[in-house]
Formats: C-alpha cells, sequence, structure tokens
C-alpha cells in the first residue's frame, strides 16, 4: 500500500503520479465557459515553481498559511505548495464572518493568508491589525484588487512565474526544493483542519502525513478508486469531507479533482463533468430530490404518470436489483424498462450518471430519501466519521446496506463501545491532537489511545454494524436504567412526513412520552384529499382523524424499536400533538430550527406533567408572539394518546 | 483603470432642440461627456432623458443644435452609425431577443465586430471559426464579469428583471463601446437589485475605462455613482455639475418637490 511504502507525504505521491500517469487529467476548473484541463505533469511543474516562489516569499517548515476560499486549483495547488515546503496549510471557511476568521488566523499563527477574491481581501484586510505574524496576503483572482496597496498582496499567477524564473536561474533553489520533499516524512503534520465549532471555539486538528494517506488508501481501496475516477470537488475546502475526498483521494489514486465554475453553477457543473464518486451531506440530496420533484409537478400527464409506475417498480425491486438478489423475472423486465425510461434519465439530469459510489454523511438520513436513490439505481451508502478521523470511522461496504445504520468499521479502524455507551475508534487516519490545546486533546483521548467521539451508539445484533443514536451527552435513563436517546427516537418520529417536530421525554421517568408537531403543508394536503375541513392549525392538529393518523406512525416507531434490544424498553407509551408550531420567535426553536428541549418543557410544564399523570387531555395557556412582535394568548385544551406497547415476541425476526 | 486623460471631451451636445409636433421635448439643451467619466442625466418624468439619449444615438434626428462625437461633427446620424462609432446603449425596458439565450443575447453584441462575411459564417470553418472562439472568448469574460454564468444557457424571457438588465448591460458592453448610454438602468429594481447594478456600472468604468452616460430618476443612486450630473426639466437644463453642486442648486429643489405657484 503506498501509505507504508515511500511515499508517506503527498509531495510525494505527486511525483509518483507524474511519473505513473503524467498525462493523464490531475485538475479540472471551468473557466470562462470552458473546461480547462491541467495534467500531472503540469501540476507537478507548477508546484515545484509555486512552491519556489512560496520560499522566497519566506515559507519556512513548520509555518503555516490559510487557505479561504472556494474549490479553485489555484487554492488546492496553495495547500500542495506550502506541503512541498514542509509548512502546513490550514484551510479555512469561506463563509466564516471576519471575526471567526481572524480567530483561526491568530490562533494558528499565519503568516501568509491565500485568499481566492477581493471579498476574502478584504475580509483579512479587516482584521489585519490583529494579525501580527500575518506578512502577505496572497490571491487567486486578481478582479477589484488593483486599487490595493501591493505591498502586501501578490497574485498566485504572479509567484508561480517568479518561482520559475527563479528555478531556471538558480539551479540551487531546485535542489532545495527536491531536498525539502526528500526529507518530508509521515509524521510531518499534513493539515491542520479546524472544526467548525459548534461547541464553543473552533478547534484545529492536526493531521499527519502518513494518516492522511493510510486512511485514502484504505478507503480507494474499499471503493476501488483507480486515476480513471472523477471527482466534482464542491465541498468546502475546511471541511475534512472535501479535503478527504478530492484532495487525499485524488492524490493517493490519481484521479482528476474538477472545480466548479463557481458555486452557483455546480448543479450544471455535476452534470457536465459526471463524477464517479460523490460525497454530500443529506440535505444535498434532500435538495436535488425536492427540486426533481417540483419540476415532476409541470411535467406532462403521461410523464408523470411513467414516473410514479416506475418509481413504484424501482422500490419493489431496485435495492434487490443493485445488490444482485435475486428478483423474479417480470420484476427483472421491468425495471429494465424503467431504467431505460426513467432511472437513466434522471440520473443523467442530476449529474448522477457516472457515479459507482456515492457516500452521505455528516448526519442522520431520512430512510425514505434513502431508498429513494438506491431505488434508481445509485449506489449510495452511509459513512459516519468525523474530522478527528480524518472523515471515516465506519461506512457502509457494497452489498451490505441497511438504512439505519451506518456500517461496519472501516478497514484498519478499531471501534468500541464504553460502559456510557460512547462509540470510540482508533484509525490510521486519527488526529494527532488539536493545535496548541493540551487540555482538549487529553478530554478528547482515552488513556489507551482511544478518540471519544462523544457520540452514543451500539452494534446492530442482525448485521453487526454500528448505530449512532445521539450525542453522548444528551442521552439519558429511564427509571428502570433502559437507555434513552431523545434524538434518536425524534429522527424516527420526523421521518414520517405528518410530523414536523417532536419532542420527547424520559429521562429518569418511567417511560418515554412524546409531544408532536405536525407538518402543516403535508396535514393540510391530507386534509384536502380527504375531505376534513378545519378553521385553524390549532383546530388540525386536534382534529380526531388527525390524531387517528399520527398514532399510526408512533405505533410504526414503536415497533421499530421493538425489533432493537438497547431501545426496546424506549418506547413511546403516550403522546400528545401540540396546538402550535414550535416557533423560533417564541425562543422554542434556536434561529436555525433545532429544538430548545429544557425550554419546552418549562414552557409546556402542565401538558408534561398531564403526560406522566395519565390524565386524557390537558389545559394550556400560552403566550406566542406574532410576526410584528406583538404578543397574544392561545390557550387549548390538549388530547393526550395512549400507544400500545409492542413486545420483542410481535416485532420482525425475533423470537422473544 | 479610468483613462489617464480626464478632461479630454469624448462628446459634446451643443443646442440641440427637438420637437415632436407641438411638444417641445428638447429646447436649446448643451452638454458635454468627458472622457472616462460616469456623467448623469436626470429630471423628473417627461424632463426630455430619454429623447436626449435617443438624439446622441442616432434614433432621433434633432431640429437644431449639433453633436460632435470622438472629434466629428453631425447633427444627423443613424443608430448603426452611432453604434459603428462606438456608442452602445441599454433601454429603459429591456431589449432582448427573448427567445434566445443570455449568451446568444451577448454573441448578438459582437456583430459589429464580425470581419467575415455571412457564408464563411455559415460554414463555420477555419478563419471564421477561429474568428467565433475569439468572439465567445470576449463573451465569456463579460459573462464572468458580470457574475451570470448560472445563466448562460437560459432563454432570457425566463429570467427575472434585474438580471435581464444585466444581460443587456453585458451586450452593450460586448461591443467594446467607448461610449456607453444606459437608459434607467435600475428602474424597477428592489434595493438590492440597484446595489448589485451600481457595483456593476463602477466595475464597467472602473475596469474597461468605459465612459458612461446614465439617465437615471432614482436621485440617491445617481449622486453616489457619478463625477458629473446635468439636470433636465421640460426640456430645458436647468443646472449641470458635481453630485454636491447640483444637490444645492435651488432650480433641481423646485424640480423635484414642485413649488407654489
Amino acid at each position: 500500500m503506498a501509505g507504508d511504502g515511500s511515499y508517506d507525504t503527498f509531495p510525494k505521491l505527486l511525483l509518483r503520479n507524474t511519473a505513473q500517469f503524467g498525462a493523464r487529467p490531475a485538475f479540472q476548473h471551468k473557466d470562462l465557459g470552458i473546461w480547462q484541463s491541467w495534467t500531472w505533469a503540469e501540476v507537478a511543474e507548477i508546484i515545484r515553481s509555486y512552491a519556489a516562489g512560496l520560499h522566497r516569499l519566506g515559507l519556512r517548515p513548520g509555518e503555516t498559511i490559510a487557505v479561504v476560499g472556494s474549490n479553485r486549483p489555484k487554492l488546492y495547488w496553495t495547500m500542495m505548495a506550502a506541503q512541498t515546503l514542509r509548512a502546513i496549510p490550514v484551510p479555512v471557511y469561506s463563509d466564516a464572518v471576519a471575526d471567526e476568521l481572524a480567530f483561526v488566523l491568530a490562533h494558528a499563527e499565519a503568516t501568509l493568508v491565500a485568499a481566492q477574491d477581493q471579498e476574502q481581501v478584504d475580509k483579512v484586510l479587516s482584521v489585519s491589525d490583529r494579525l501580527p505574524q500575518l506578512n502577505r496576503i496572497i490571491y487567486d483572482e486578481p478582479r477589484g484588487i488593483d486599487g490595493y496597496d501591493h505591498g502586501r498582496l501578490i497574485a498566485i499567477g504572479d509567484i508561480i512565474n517568479d518561482g520559475r524564473a527563479a528555478l531556471a536561474a538558480d539551479p540551487a533553489l531546485g535542489e532545495r526544493i527536491d531536498e525539502s520533499i526528500r526529507a518530508g516524512n509521515g509524521s510531518d503534520i499534513a493539515i491542520i483542519l479546524y472544526t467548525s465549532g459548534t461547541t464553543g471555539a473552533p478547534k484545529g486538528v492536526m493531521l499527519s502525513a502518513r494518516g492522511c494517506i493510510d486512511a485514502a488508501t484504505d478507503t480507494t481501496r474499499f471503493d476501488k478508486l483507480t486515476d480513471k475516477d472523477v471527482v466534482l470537488a464542491y465541498l468546502p475546502l475546511a471541511w475534512a469531507g472535501d479535503h478527504y475526498v478530492s484532495y487525499a483521494q485524488g492524490l493517493v489514486a490519481g484521479f482528476c479533482m474538477a472545480c466548479p465554475e463557481s458555486s452557483n453553477t455546480i448543479e450544471q457543473d455535476r452534470h457536465e463533468i459526471g463524477p464517479t464518486f460523490y460525497l454530500a451531506p443529506p440535505r444535498g440530496y434532500e435538495a436535488m430530490l425536492t427540486r426533481l420533484m417540483v419540476r415532476m409537478e409541470d411535467a406532462a400527464p403521461i410523464k408523470r404518470r411513467l414516473f410514479s409506475y416506475f418509481l413504484d417498480v424501482a422500490r419493489r425491486y431496485g435495492e434487490q436489483v443493485l445488490t444482485g438478489r435475486p428478483v423474479p423475472l417480470s420484476g427483472r423486465l421491468l425495471y429494465a424498462l424503467g431504467r431505460w425510461l426513467v432511472y437513466e434519465p434522471l440520473k443523467n439530469v442530476l449529474g448522477l450518471s457516472q457515479v459507482r459510489v456515492a457516500y452521505t454523511g455528516g448526519e442522520a438520513i431520512g430512510p425514505d430519501l434513502f431508498a429513494f436513490y438506491r431505488a434508481i439505481g445509485l449506489n449510495l451508502k452511509q459513512l459516519y466519521g468525523q474530522t478527528e478521523a480524518f472523515l471515516y470511522v465506519t461506512c457502509q461496504p457494497d452489498g451490505e446496506i441497511y438504512p439505519d445504520t451506518v456500517g461496519p468499521p472501516a478497514p484498519n479502524v478499531a471501534i468500541r463501545i464504553a460502559e456510557s455507551g460512547e462509540v470510540q475508534f482508533r484509525s490510521p487516519g486519527m488526529f494527532l491532537g488539536y493545535f496548541k490545546d493540551q487540555a482538549k486533546t487529553a478530554e478528547a483521548m482515552t488513556s489507551d489511545g482511544y478518540v471519544r467521539t462523544g457520540d452514543a451508539g451500539f452494534f446492530d445484533e442482525k448485521t453487526g454494524h454500528l448505530k449512532i443514536i445521539d450525542r453522548a451527552k444528551d442521552v439519558g435513563r429511564l427509571a428502570d436504567g433502559t437507555m434513552f436517546a431523545p434524538k434518536y427516537l425524534e429522527n424516527k418520529l420526523k421521518f414520517y412526513p405528518n410530523i414536523k417536530e417532536a419532542i420527547t421525554f424520559g429521562d429518569s421517568r418511567e417511560f418515554v412520552c412524546a409531544m408532536l408537531n405536525i407538518d402543516p403543508v403535508a396535514v393540510a394536503n391530507w386534509a384536502e384529499r380527504n375531505n376534513v375541513a378545519y378553521g385553524s392549525y390549532q383546530e388540525l392538529a386536534g382534529h380526531p382523524l388527525v390524531y387517528e393518523m399520527v398514532a399510526k406512525d408512533v405505533a410504526a416507531v414503536n415497533r421499530s424499536l421493538a425489533g432493537e434490544t438497547v431501545l426496546a424498553g424506549a418506547q413511546i407509551r403516550r403522546f400528545l400533538i401540540l396546538h402550535k408550531e414550535l416557533d423560533a420567535d417564541d425562543g422554542e426553536l434556536t434561529r436555525t430550527q433545532k429544538v430548545r428541549r429544557r425550554f419546552i418543557a418549562e414552557r409546556y410544564a402542565s401538558l408534561v406533567t398531564a403526560l406522566y399523570n395519565g390524565a386524557h387531555d390537558a389545559d394550556i395557556s400560552t403566550e406566542v408572539t406574532f410576526e410584528d412582535g406583538r404578543k397574544g394568548t392561545i390557550a387549548a385544551r390538549v388530547e393526550i394518546r395512549d400507544m400500545q406497547i409492542i413486545g420483542p415476541a410481535e416485532s420482525l425476526g425475533r423470537a422473544a | 483603470m479610468r483613462a489617464p486623460n480626464a478632461n479630454e471631451i469624448l462628446l459634446q451636445v451643443e443646442g440641440v432642440a427637438l420637437a415632436f409636433g407641438g411638444v417641445k421635448a428638447l429646447r436649446d439643451v448643451s452638454f458635454n461627456v468627458k472622457k472616462g467619466e460616469i456623467r448623469a442625466i436626470i429630471g423628473p418624468n417627461g424632463a426630455g432623458k430619454t429623447s436626449m439619449l435617443n438624439v446622441v444615438n442616432g434614433f432621433y434626428h434633432p431640429n437644431h443644435g449639433a453633436i460632435t462625437f470622438k472629434g466629428s461633427t453631425r447633427s444627423k446620424m443613424q443608430p448603426f452609425e452611432a453604434a459603428r462609432g462606438g456608442i452602445a446603449r441599454t433601454f429603459q425596458n429591456v431589449a432582448l431577443f427573448k427567445g434566445m439565450s443570455a449568451l446568444d443575447n451577448i454573441m448578438a453584441g459582437r456583430t459589429l465586430k464580425v470581419r467575415r462575411g455571412l457564408l464563411w459564417q455559415l460554414l463555420r470553418y477555419g478563419p471564421a471559426l477561429a474568428e467565433e472562439i475569439e468572439h465567445r472568448r470576449k463573451v465569456e469574460e463579460i459573462i464572468d464579469f458580470l457574475e451570470i454564468e448560472t445563466i448562460r444557457k437560459v432563454p432570457v424571457g425566463r429570467l427575472p428583471y434585474g438580471l435581464q438588465k444585466r444581460v443587456e448591460l453585458g451586450r452593450a458592453l460586448a461591443m467594446e463601446p467607448d461610449l456607453l448610454l444606459l437608459d434607467e438602468p435600475m428602474a424597477g429594481m428592489n434595493l438590492e437589485e440597484k446595489e448589485d447594478m451600481s457595483r456593476f456600472i463602477i466595475d464597467v468604468n472602473n475596469h474597461y475605462g468605459t465612459t458612461i452616460a446614465l439617465i437615471e430618476h432614482d436621485m440617491a443612486v445617481v449622486m453616489d455613482l457619478s463625477d458629473r450630473v446635468a439636470v433636465l426639466d421640460h426640456g430645458v437644463k436647468i443646472a449641470d455639475g458635481t453630485p454636491d453642486e447640483v444637490k444645492r442648486s435651488q432650480a433641481v429643489i423646485d424640480a423635484y418637490l414642485g413649488v407654489a405657484h
């Protein structure tokens, strides 16, 4: 494998790729409407010149260079050139506001910043008085920067040209670059990726060159990636996902990284490039599907009927066809016809025709969404990981796909479940520590060298795959000691289209109860189709038929919980439907639409009491804030439903 | 880059009068446009702004007066002559080919720059092909400049108004004009679109060094944007000078706010 041989740093891999497939494309970038292309040999020459130029600008081994902007070849090259000099690139989220940017640049002690364009340059300049160690700002796109003070600003193109000229004039400089590449070794810090910092200040995750390369080598093998593959490098540079998929795997496997024209043209660019490997968070797949459905609504009736008919066929046979399990001949024929008429054209529109392997990760994906893509023949799989692991901890192997697990440990990864239920792992790509933060590093590692993920999970008995249930600190216990993972339950509930929000209670209680919000769009649509009359959200939410329908969803959740030993005791015993939508204006949700559990428990204390004292309805009166800021009160009597608990004997596939 | 010689006069309008039957749209209007500046002509509705632009552009022929552009004086000129001479314009109510893509519309702006004949173009071979590639490159640079990559292939009829305006600006830029006439570039736009458009106008002026004459009745926008402002009211020029001078002029205040009679 590449990692344990002599190719233990990215610059060495670049040279290997140049020798092995020098004439094959390494980078593509759509510029002025045309896909420009650079071969590995060309890239190697550019990187050598660029590194020489950066050396002349004073970049020294061990120093850091920040990279801020979107996916553009020159920014990726900045990372390669920095690594060639054994300096450390630090990519920063391009949408970071100036303060966040200042924090990372100061913390990383960056002496150089590579900025994409005027916008990013302005941001850096606006905080430069807080960055005493910052020498120069280098930039990719010159537009609008003409009038700036050029004492501190240099275009990347000029640095490359300067380096090229210097190399031609001074052979010793070239010798020095070669020496620097030779001197590089696997224990060098290849990159520092700052975590987005949803909890507290961002932390700089230090990754070693060998770690990155070993991890990427394992997964390129796992998914059989070769130099014939193409990825669209469109995810944020600073996210481990992009650095892994595009940069590390690209260099290890020698495939081509295609950079989109701009962040707004990704759809078209994906269609034109036809990537063979694709990673997106669930909301990426969701957005694609929504756009597809909206366009389908406008299609001619015959197309709509074809679409819905063959989608049914796909749901019935798609998964089996994809994994190569036996399918009746009629199903096979229908599916083949559907592929020709519907599935392939669909994938073509989405730009996914060429995809051999697609991953989703970052958060839980809805089973329907997941099933849809698999049914139309996209090999979509789930992975679980984090920056500290250099992305992969688990990933689903071909043929062993279950929507509710994240798969078995990735190759060479060891996973264990701690006493507390927390998932801990050791992997080839695991981080060296947080930059300049011993205390946090110590917190994140166990004494025997495992990394704490902070997530609670367990191994599914049937499949041996890992299931992630919640952030460990949110997981509680029922009075009888059963594990209670609120977010896991809530996600299960929310996957039903009728349920928009769910809040579950159960920590230190006898049993689990849920407060639900119906989805006004889905339920109103249902009401219209079934001639259910109602005057307001409140009336709809309290409608007996709506309760009936939602009770079926809750029962389905209970059935699926009954199949999981660890969580069978955490079935939902009672639930109610709230009379108003949870709203950020009332402080019930955060501005990013996350439920504020504790606040809701206080605000609806009388309902929570009623859930646990056996009452069949409860009165509630709450203050609400209208959009114009005025306050009012809504009073309601809310019904509470009891649910049947399903024993393990009744659940599928398990005898008591 | 702004032209170094900012005092060179590009366009001189001298004593222009225009009447439609009994309606006197313009009465003895004189002003000039210096090379490299952003020049605004403002005024209340019906002040004669668009008429003035149409005269410069050769669309209307003035009854009196003379127009000197790049040193040559004429009183009558056809629009295509104006275009050939290096005057490009946009229209108050967007005049694009609705069924054609944004790209094709902007390519249409290159028409006057095409050297090979129709037959060559039809054959699309050899030198004609090379030429088309060159034109396409120029157009792509404009698309990049105006940040409309996403809508390159979209028929302009399907685009929102603000973007159509931008495509129209792109088409005018494709001519590589010496003088760019903008007829109410911000009309009907919301604040954000106006700010975008202002930025593009300034960028065009900075980057291409294009001299710009624009008509607008949104005072705030004009004052921020222009180097010099001429004010028309009922076909008469009532003020001319820097935005600050114009803002202080009593005649302008009266024209905009009205006076007690």
